[in-house]
């Protein structure tokens, strides 16, 4: 369930009986798609100081966040009868399932400022309704200590709405971290920066580091592993790439497992933000290694023992398994192992060391991240002379391609397991942008950024 | 670690809403100050062409340098695609490489692995890394003393060639010696 923050209270007063659970309202789902829920949204209510314009501006980012999903169609306002609801009356039914709106679902809001001797608050209050069955779902009410904030609660209700009729976690408030490009820069050039996981507020995170590589947010916590070139401390013309661990909240940073004469990458955060899987290479050779933060560099532990590139490590859900990329086998493909080092049983009944997901010819597989429902695995492969975003269940099967653009790759999953965030270029010398998509292969979408960008890690919800 | 004491979660959840209520321009700029714990790294700038400094008259490059090594020897080795054996061309301009380290031993190198644009970040990474130890090992096997030479890789992201077709991929995957300590004459 959702924490409720310092700063929030929601409050759940039912002004109507429930429906009852039997006739409760809930998007559809068949197969895995969605059946959009028709979803009518009007203007909220506004009470202070430069109430309206937030409450404008605030149910448009509702709006988007709502029907940037596959879940709801929004009706188009014009076509509303009934006008300026008041929150504390249930709204006429009737004229919201007319022919011509049948809204499915209703959304009725207040947006009230509230000053303070010194301060400023914004709240918002909403109901939701289900229309034909002339019930209120959700009654709730959301602070934040400064109108600034407005577009958090926008977010917020979003996810309210969609948790509510979808039966799934939301994924609005949260953020995108990102690998900053400036047009024309070399490629290993780059900034850290984040932005609301619509594209706004988009920022800077770090001021020094000039070439960063595969950020990646901790799945639990406001914290960033990244990689970075960095000058040798005795010889300055010399290059190091390290990984370092970022505290978003504190704009702490420290480096993790500085050893001579090895390079460390591709690290990502276990499912519980405790530990890490990374990349070595020592000698020429690259393979995987795991490390729990608080410990350090005595608790490593080194999974992989070959000649062959293991790379790109991903936990499963669970923590007990990593599924990674090598060309241990036919060039490159994914194969799963235990966290734990013991070896698995594979599908063809062999004891392997790791068992091979991937098996398309003359496909080469890279950038597996594991949901977080476990499901599915994304990846990026390159066939036919092109770079798509797919995904494969754990087991090996339900291939599936989500996308077709010159180069994507990247993937990363949003916090509910839904919608794959990734990196496109979309044809020869284009600059990267970063786009998303359904689980599903639908709605590909744009992700705005203020330049080009790479390497999207999508964050945990905000608490 | 998932229970976090109250005080820290009540201070970050205070920041991460200051942060959100700093409304920043749309456009970041480029240049802010604080922040930075670890001493703000410098990235190597890229180390072609070489500065050469103002000639003296009827001198070229100084003896040991890094202008003279680019000079007097191929200081870049190419590799086919997805590989990263040595062919013998390769070894020639290897062992011309060992021979002015030999004739300038206080000299240090750092060898560049490089992947044209094929294939995924992290993949690119360590078939760069393949690329450098091949030459790493072979310079230390015709002896030069293996605490002169370090290796990185830079993957496919800092590529030779900006082209997107063969010819700049060919010239994309390779191995440059770069020369991070000259000889102080």
């Amino acid at each position: 369930m959702r924490t409720l923050s310092l700063i929030m209270i929601a409050i759940a007063s039912i002004i109507l009986p429930a429906a009852p659970a039997s006739a409760q309202l809930k998007v559809q789902v068949v197969g895995e798609e969605y059946v959009p829920m028709r979803i009518a949204i009007p203007d909220f209510g506004a009470q202070g100081p430069g109430a309206a314009e937030i409450a404008r501006d605030l149910g448009e980012v509702l709006r988007a966040d709502l029907s940037s999903s596959t879940a709801f169609s929004l009706i188009n306002k014009a076509s509303f009868i009934e006008r300026n609801l008041d929150i504390a009356l249930p709204p006429t039914f009737g004229d919201w399932s007319v022919a011509g709106i049948e809204a499915q679902a209703l959304v009725v809001g207040k947006v009230i400022v509230t000053q303070a001797s010194s301060t400023t608050s914004l709240t918002v209050q909403f109901r939701l309704y289900d229309v034909y069955g002339q019930s209120q779902l959700i009654a709730s009410e959301l602070t934040v200590p400064t109108p600034l904030d407005w577009r958090r609660l926008a977010h917020k209700v979003a996810d309210e709405v969609y948790s509510r009729l979808t039966g799934d976690t939301g994924y609005f408030d949260s953020r995108i971290a990102f690998v900053s490009k400036t047009p024309g820069e070399e490629g290993f050039r780059g900034r850290l920066a984040i932005m609301d996981q619509d594209g706004a507020n988009a920022e800077f995170l770090l001021s020094g580091f000039s070439a960063v590589m595969n950020p990646r947010f901790s799945p639990t916590r406001q914290m960033i592993l990244y990689g970075a070139y960095v000058p040798h401390p005795v010889y300055p013309q010399a290059t190091l790439l390290r990984t370092y661990l970022y505290d978003i909240s504190n704009g702490r940073q420290e480096i993790l497992a500085e050893n001579p004469g090895s390079m460390e990458y591709s690290a990502r955060f276990s499912p519980d933000g405790n530990s890490i899987a990374f990349s070595r290479v020592v000698n020429g050779n690259a393979d995987i290694y795991i490390m729990d933060l608080a410990r350090g560099s005595s608790s490593e532990r080194r999974l992989t023992r070959d000649s062959a590139v293991d790379t790109s490590p991903s936990f499963s859900p669970d923590g007990k398994k990593i599924v990674f990329e090598s060309d241990r086998g036919a060039g490159q493909q994914l194969y799963i192992m235990n966290e734990n080092g013991e070896p698995m049983t594979c599908p063809s009944g062999a004891r392997e060391a790791a068992c091979r997901i991937t098996f398309e010819d003359g496909a080469r597989f890279g950038d597996p991240v594991w949901s977080p429902r476990g499901d599915w695995i994304a990846f990026s492969v390159q066939r036919r002379g092109q770079f798509a975003i797919g995904v494969i269940e754990p087991s090996g099967r339900g291939f599936r391609i989500l996308t077709d653009g010159y180069q994507d790759e990247s993937p990363s999953w949003s916090p509910n397991g839904r919608v794959i965030v990734f990196q496109r270029t979309a044809s020869k010398g284009a600059g990267p942008k970063l786009y998303s998509v359904d689980l599903t292969a639908r709605n590909t979408r744009r992700v705005p950024t203020p330049r080009d960008a790479t390497n999207p890690t999508w964050g945990p919800l905000l608490k | 670690m998932r229970s976090i004491s109250m005080t820290a979660l009540a201070a970050t959840m205070a920041l991460a809403v200051s942060a959100c209520a700093s409304n920043p321009p749309p456009e970041p700029a480029p240049a802010p100050t604080e922040t930075a714990v670890v001493a703000p790294p410098r990235v190597t700038p890229p180390p072609s062409p070489p500065a050469v400094p103002t000639p003296p008259p009827r001198t070229g490059p100084a003896a040991g340098s890094k202008a003279d090594f680019a000079a007097k020897v191929t200081d870049r080795v190419y590799f086919d695609y997805d590989q990263y054996n040595l062919d013998d061309d390769d070894r020639r301009a290897l062992n011309a490489q060992v021979a002015w380290l030999k004739q300038y031993p206080t000299t240090r190198v750092e060898v560049q692995g490089h992947a044209d644009e094929r294939g995924t970040k992290d993949y690119n990474i360590a078939l760069g890394a393949r690329r450098a130890e091949s030459v790493a090992s072979y310079l230390k096997a015709q002896g030069i003393a293996a605490d002169r030479i370090g290796t990185i890789s830079f993957g496919k992201d800092k590529p030779l060639d900006m082209g997107h077709d063969e010819a700049a991929w060919a010239r994309n995957r390779n191995s440059y010696t770069n020369i991070i300590v000259e000889a102080v004459s």
